[in-house]
């Protein structure tokens, strides 16, 4: 069998194993938790008799392993379950909110993957000098900045004062795809700026580290321009780094983006997941956790496999 | 109108240094060269390391490898001062007037783009050819370069070809824009030797073809003399003789040159075996975790006491692999060892410290093999120490008795390996092997870092020290010129088995086996048409069978 083959199946073997355990992990980690659903249903006031009744009905008194293999099955098969709060299907709430905030992560992967990756260049090719300080500066000011800090600064200048975007960021089916963006556009910007620094840094040390190689020094001996030789010959032997950090980097564009979705009122799965916490509505907790942990794995996943696509000596083997 | 390609006049090469705990300083590396080379023609830059040759060939290209930086003089290529012009006509003169080929071309190819892409894309980037003519002239190149399919061998990723191949790639990439001059730096010094002379022939074929003129690196005047019409010999950035190739080689004016000439003259008369070896090796095989192949294959080798034993073969060949099974750091798979009348354990856990102790090693590179945050001092007295339990002032004199053995005195006790030379380090890793009075050292290509005649001094320093010591060698090497210089015994390895075994008279006196006689000639001889005559020789054998 080919290596590549072989080691990407083993690849994914390991990503759904990690998901298997993952899932454990949560329903395990809930289970911990004091009090339950019928608990969280009742309040604090409810008589034993009630809470009795109520576990009853809902099978808690089942063993924990029972449960957690329905659950897992339900999951499986794309059921997980109602909402104790709304009475609602899960899985049609989270859909529709789960498609917000891929609609959220995507433009703002889309342009903060390139524009770092672009801007890494551009400080690789004027090392030490002014562009690559200001590159850096810059990018590293915006990350240290608490996220939440720089939504409230947007919306106060360019929402309130200038008036150029709503600072709420909602959005409904009935829009057109120019007013989605339009909304969107203060989150995506905050977006950026949080996950700008790391790619932006990854990429300008990976490819410097390559600069150094004599195959640099070759192309240099060949006559060629210096963005010729980032792009031709460092730039495909840095992408194993660069993926990595760009993955960890999109998996937190929607796992990470609670804070964002809260600040303008965003209607993703960060908001789901906060209201219903709030709520201990443990069945929407899981679910959202699973999701979240599936997009995680999935997206390094994914980094893993390009990384051993990007190596030649996998790719073509004696 | 004369045919001058490059002119050289008075170039002067500066480089910022970092001292350890000082501030940076600029000094100079190279002091004002000059030569002349005409078109067609090949001169040899030759010197040990530190002389400035590489220096020298990549500022005919305008370039300084790191802070170097050129200070001074001039350089006309093509009846133009390169070193007035700008970025842009130097880009346009790298790749396409003059061109470079490095030591290892394993480095310089770019893993991830396949040959053909890295061979032709000067060529196209200069617009001396398009791709399909630079992709034409390239398989021209490969075939005359003696590569393998050289229609096809451009599609392949330059791991899926062999060193030796590789670097006829690299000389096919230089040769590929047309460029008047080619820069050799060190081109077959990565090579083993049965795999130089075929890649020296190609290259030397190649300049001869194309009418290339040639500046060629090397440390190893023996080479030199088989490629170049003239050589320059330089020494610490200064030239220190510079003449017709046959002048160099036959008749050397300056003392330094003499000394290149007559490199590797140690005499060194053959010891008797005793009755009892000190090490027996017996049936060795050994394969390392994850290999479907053994890389020994029933190895029985005997060194006696107070003897050297040169274990000689090609990258590969499974010598250092050997010296692993000794030392215990990889248990055979089958065989034993018997040291100093007692079976040695397989592994190394289960080794006394007696054993450790009697059985001490040295390795290439010296660097690594030391603690850089140690002082001289401090690496000697370890041992001292571990096997001892030496203290204070004890231990100091014995430092310094240690010292005085490798021939560096008590001043440089409190030094740092980083202050040290490559000769100088290495006799401290042999003071360090000596200072737990072995019976026997292993000696892993010791030399094969040093220049000529630092390499010497060590030579003799070791064999010095053998009768002082009666200590053992086992020389691992792949430098048939030092076989001969030191051993009193070889065993020839080839491909994880011992092809030859026997006194150093024996394995060096015909008649021979095919590999231990290929091996033997392979090994360049100072003086001119050495090269010729032995392919000529190879092409008559090969015809005759």
């Amino acid at each position: 069998m080919h290596p590549i083959i072989k080691l990407v199946s083993q690849r994914l073997a390991l990503g759904i194993l990690l998901l298997f355990g993952a899932s454990a992990l949560i329903f395990g980690l809930t289970e911990a938790l004091p009090g339950d659903a019928a608990q969280a249903v009742l309040g604090q006031s409810a008589t034993p008799e009630a809470l009795a009744n109520l576990r009853e009905e809902m099978g808690l008194n089942r063993p924990a392993l029972t449960r957690y293999f329905e659950w897992l099955t339900g999951i499986v098969q794309g059921d997980m379950g109602t909402s104790l709060t709304n009475k609602l299907d899960i899985a049609e709430s989270v859909g529709n909110r789960l498609g917000n905030t891929l609609f959220l992560a995507f433009w703002a992967a889309l342009i903060s993957v390139p524009l770092a990756i672009f801007l890494g260049l551009v400080a690789v090719r004027y090392r030490n000098r002014w562009p690559d300080k200001l590159i850096s500066a810059v990018t590293l000011t915006t990350i240290s900045i608490p996220e939440f800090l720089i939504g409230y600064v947007l919306v106060y200048f360019i929402a309130v004062k200038l008036g150029w975007f709503s600072p709420l960021a909602m959005i409904n089916d009935s829009m057109s795809l120019g007013q989605k963006l339009s909304a969107i556009a203060l989150p995506v910007v905050v977006l950026t700026m949080v996950v700008l620094a790391h790619m932006m840094r990854m990429t300008r040390a990976a490819i410097l580290n390559v600069m150094q190689s004599a195959y640099v020094e070759t192309a240099e001996l060949k006559g060629l321009n210096n963005f010729k030789i980032i792009w031709r010959h460092a730039f495909p032997n840095a992408i194993a780094p660069i993926v990595n950090v760009v993955m960890l980097n999109l998996a937190y564009l929607v796992v990470g983006v609670v804070v964002v979705e809260v600040v303008f009122i965003y209607p993703g799965m960060g908001q789901y997941l906060v209201d219903h916490v709030t709520k201990r509505d443990v069945p929407v907790v899981l679910a959202c956790g699973v999701i979240f942990a599936a997009i995680y794995i999935g997206l390094n996943m994914v980094a893993d496999i390009v990384s051993i696509l990007a190596n030649p000596r996998l790719r073509h083997p004696k | 109108m004369s045919d001058t390609l490059l002119k050289v006049r008075d170039l002067k090469i500066g480089a910022t240094v970092y001292p350890p705990g000082e501030k940076p300083r600029d000094i100079e590396i190279v002091h004002g060269v000059s030569f002349d080379l005409e078109r067609g023609k090949v001169l040899g830059l030759i010197g040990e390391s530190g002389a400035g040759k590489s220096t020298i060939g990549l500022a005919t290209m305008a370039y300084g490898r790191g802070g170097v930086r050129i200070t001074g003089g001039e350089v006309w290529v093509n009846g133009r001062d390169i070193l007035k012009s700008s970025l842009k006509d130097v880009r346009k003169l790298r790749g396409g007037e003059v061109t470079y080929v490095s030591q290892s071309a394993a480095a310089s190819f770019n893993p991830a783009k396949k040959i053909m892409d890295q061979v032709v894309e000067a060529a196209v980037e200069q617009k001396k050819f398009t791709r399909k003519e630079a992709e034409a002239r390239a398989r021209d190149l490969f075939a005359k370069l003696g590569l393998p399919d050289p229609d096809n061998i451009g599609d392949r990723y330059p791991h899926q070809v062999s060193g030796g191949q590789l670097q006829r790639c690299m000389t096919a990439l230089a040769l590929c824009p047309e460029p008047d001059l080619v820069v050799f730096d060190e081109p077959t010094t990565a090579l083993d030797v049965t795999t130089q002379i075929d890649v020296l022939m190609a290259i030397k074929e190649a300049i001869r073809d194309t009418g290339v003129a040639a500046l060629y690196i090397t440390h190893d005047l023996a080479v030199v003399a088989q490629v170049s019409d003239d050589i320059m010999v330089l020494r610490m950035g200064n030239m220190v003789e510079y003449g017709t190739t046959d002048q160099i080689i036959n008749n050397p004016q300056e003392e330094y040159t003499q000394a290149l000439v007559s490199v590797r003259s140690i005499e060194h008369e053959e010891k008797e075996p005793t009755p009892n070896p000190l090490l027996s090796v017996d049936g060795i095989t050994a394969r390392y975790k994850g290999l479907n192949f053994d890389v020994l294959n029933n190895v029985t080798v005997d060194l006696h006491p107070g003897q050297t034993l040169a274990v000689v073969g090609e990258s590969g060949s499974g010598k250092s692999t050997l010296a692993r099974v000794i030392t215990g750091l990889l248990p055979p798979r089958d065989g034993e060892i018997t040291f100093a009348g007692r079976k040695l354990s397989r592994d190394l856990s289960g080794r006394s410290r007696e054993d450790l102790r009697e059985l001490q090693m040295i390795y290439q590179m010296a660097d690594v093999a030391m603690n850089p945050r140690q002082t001289v001092g401090t690496i000697i007295g370890r041992p001292l120490e571990f096997y001892f339990g030496l203290r204070g002032s004890e231990k100091r004199k014995r430092i310094i008795e240690l010292l005085d053995e490798i021939e560096l005195g008590e001043s440089f006790i409190d030094r740092y390996p980083a202050e040290l030379s490559g000769g100088q380090k290495q006799r401290v890793c042999i003071a360090r092997a000596l200072a737990a009075k072995p019976k026997m050292i292993i000696c892993d290509e010791v030399t094969s870092a040093l220049d000529p005649l630092v390499a010497d001094g060590i030579l003799k320093l070791l064999l010095d020290l053998q009768k002082i010591e009666d200590v053992a060698y086992l020389f691992i090497t792949h430098d048939l010129a030092t076989v001969k210089a030191i051993s009193d015994s070889i065993a020839v390895m080839y491909q994880g088995r011992v092809v030859r075994y026997g006194s150093k008279s024996q394995v060096l006196s015909p008649p021979f086996d095919d590999y231990t006689d290929l091996l033997l000639s392979s090994v360049p001889e100072m003086h001119l048409g050495w090269l010729e005559e032995v392919v000529a020789h190879r092409k008559m054998e090969s015809a005759g069978h």
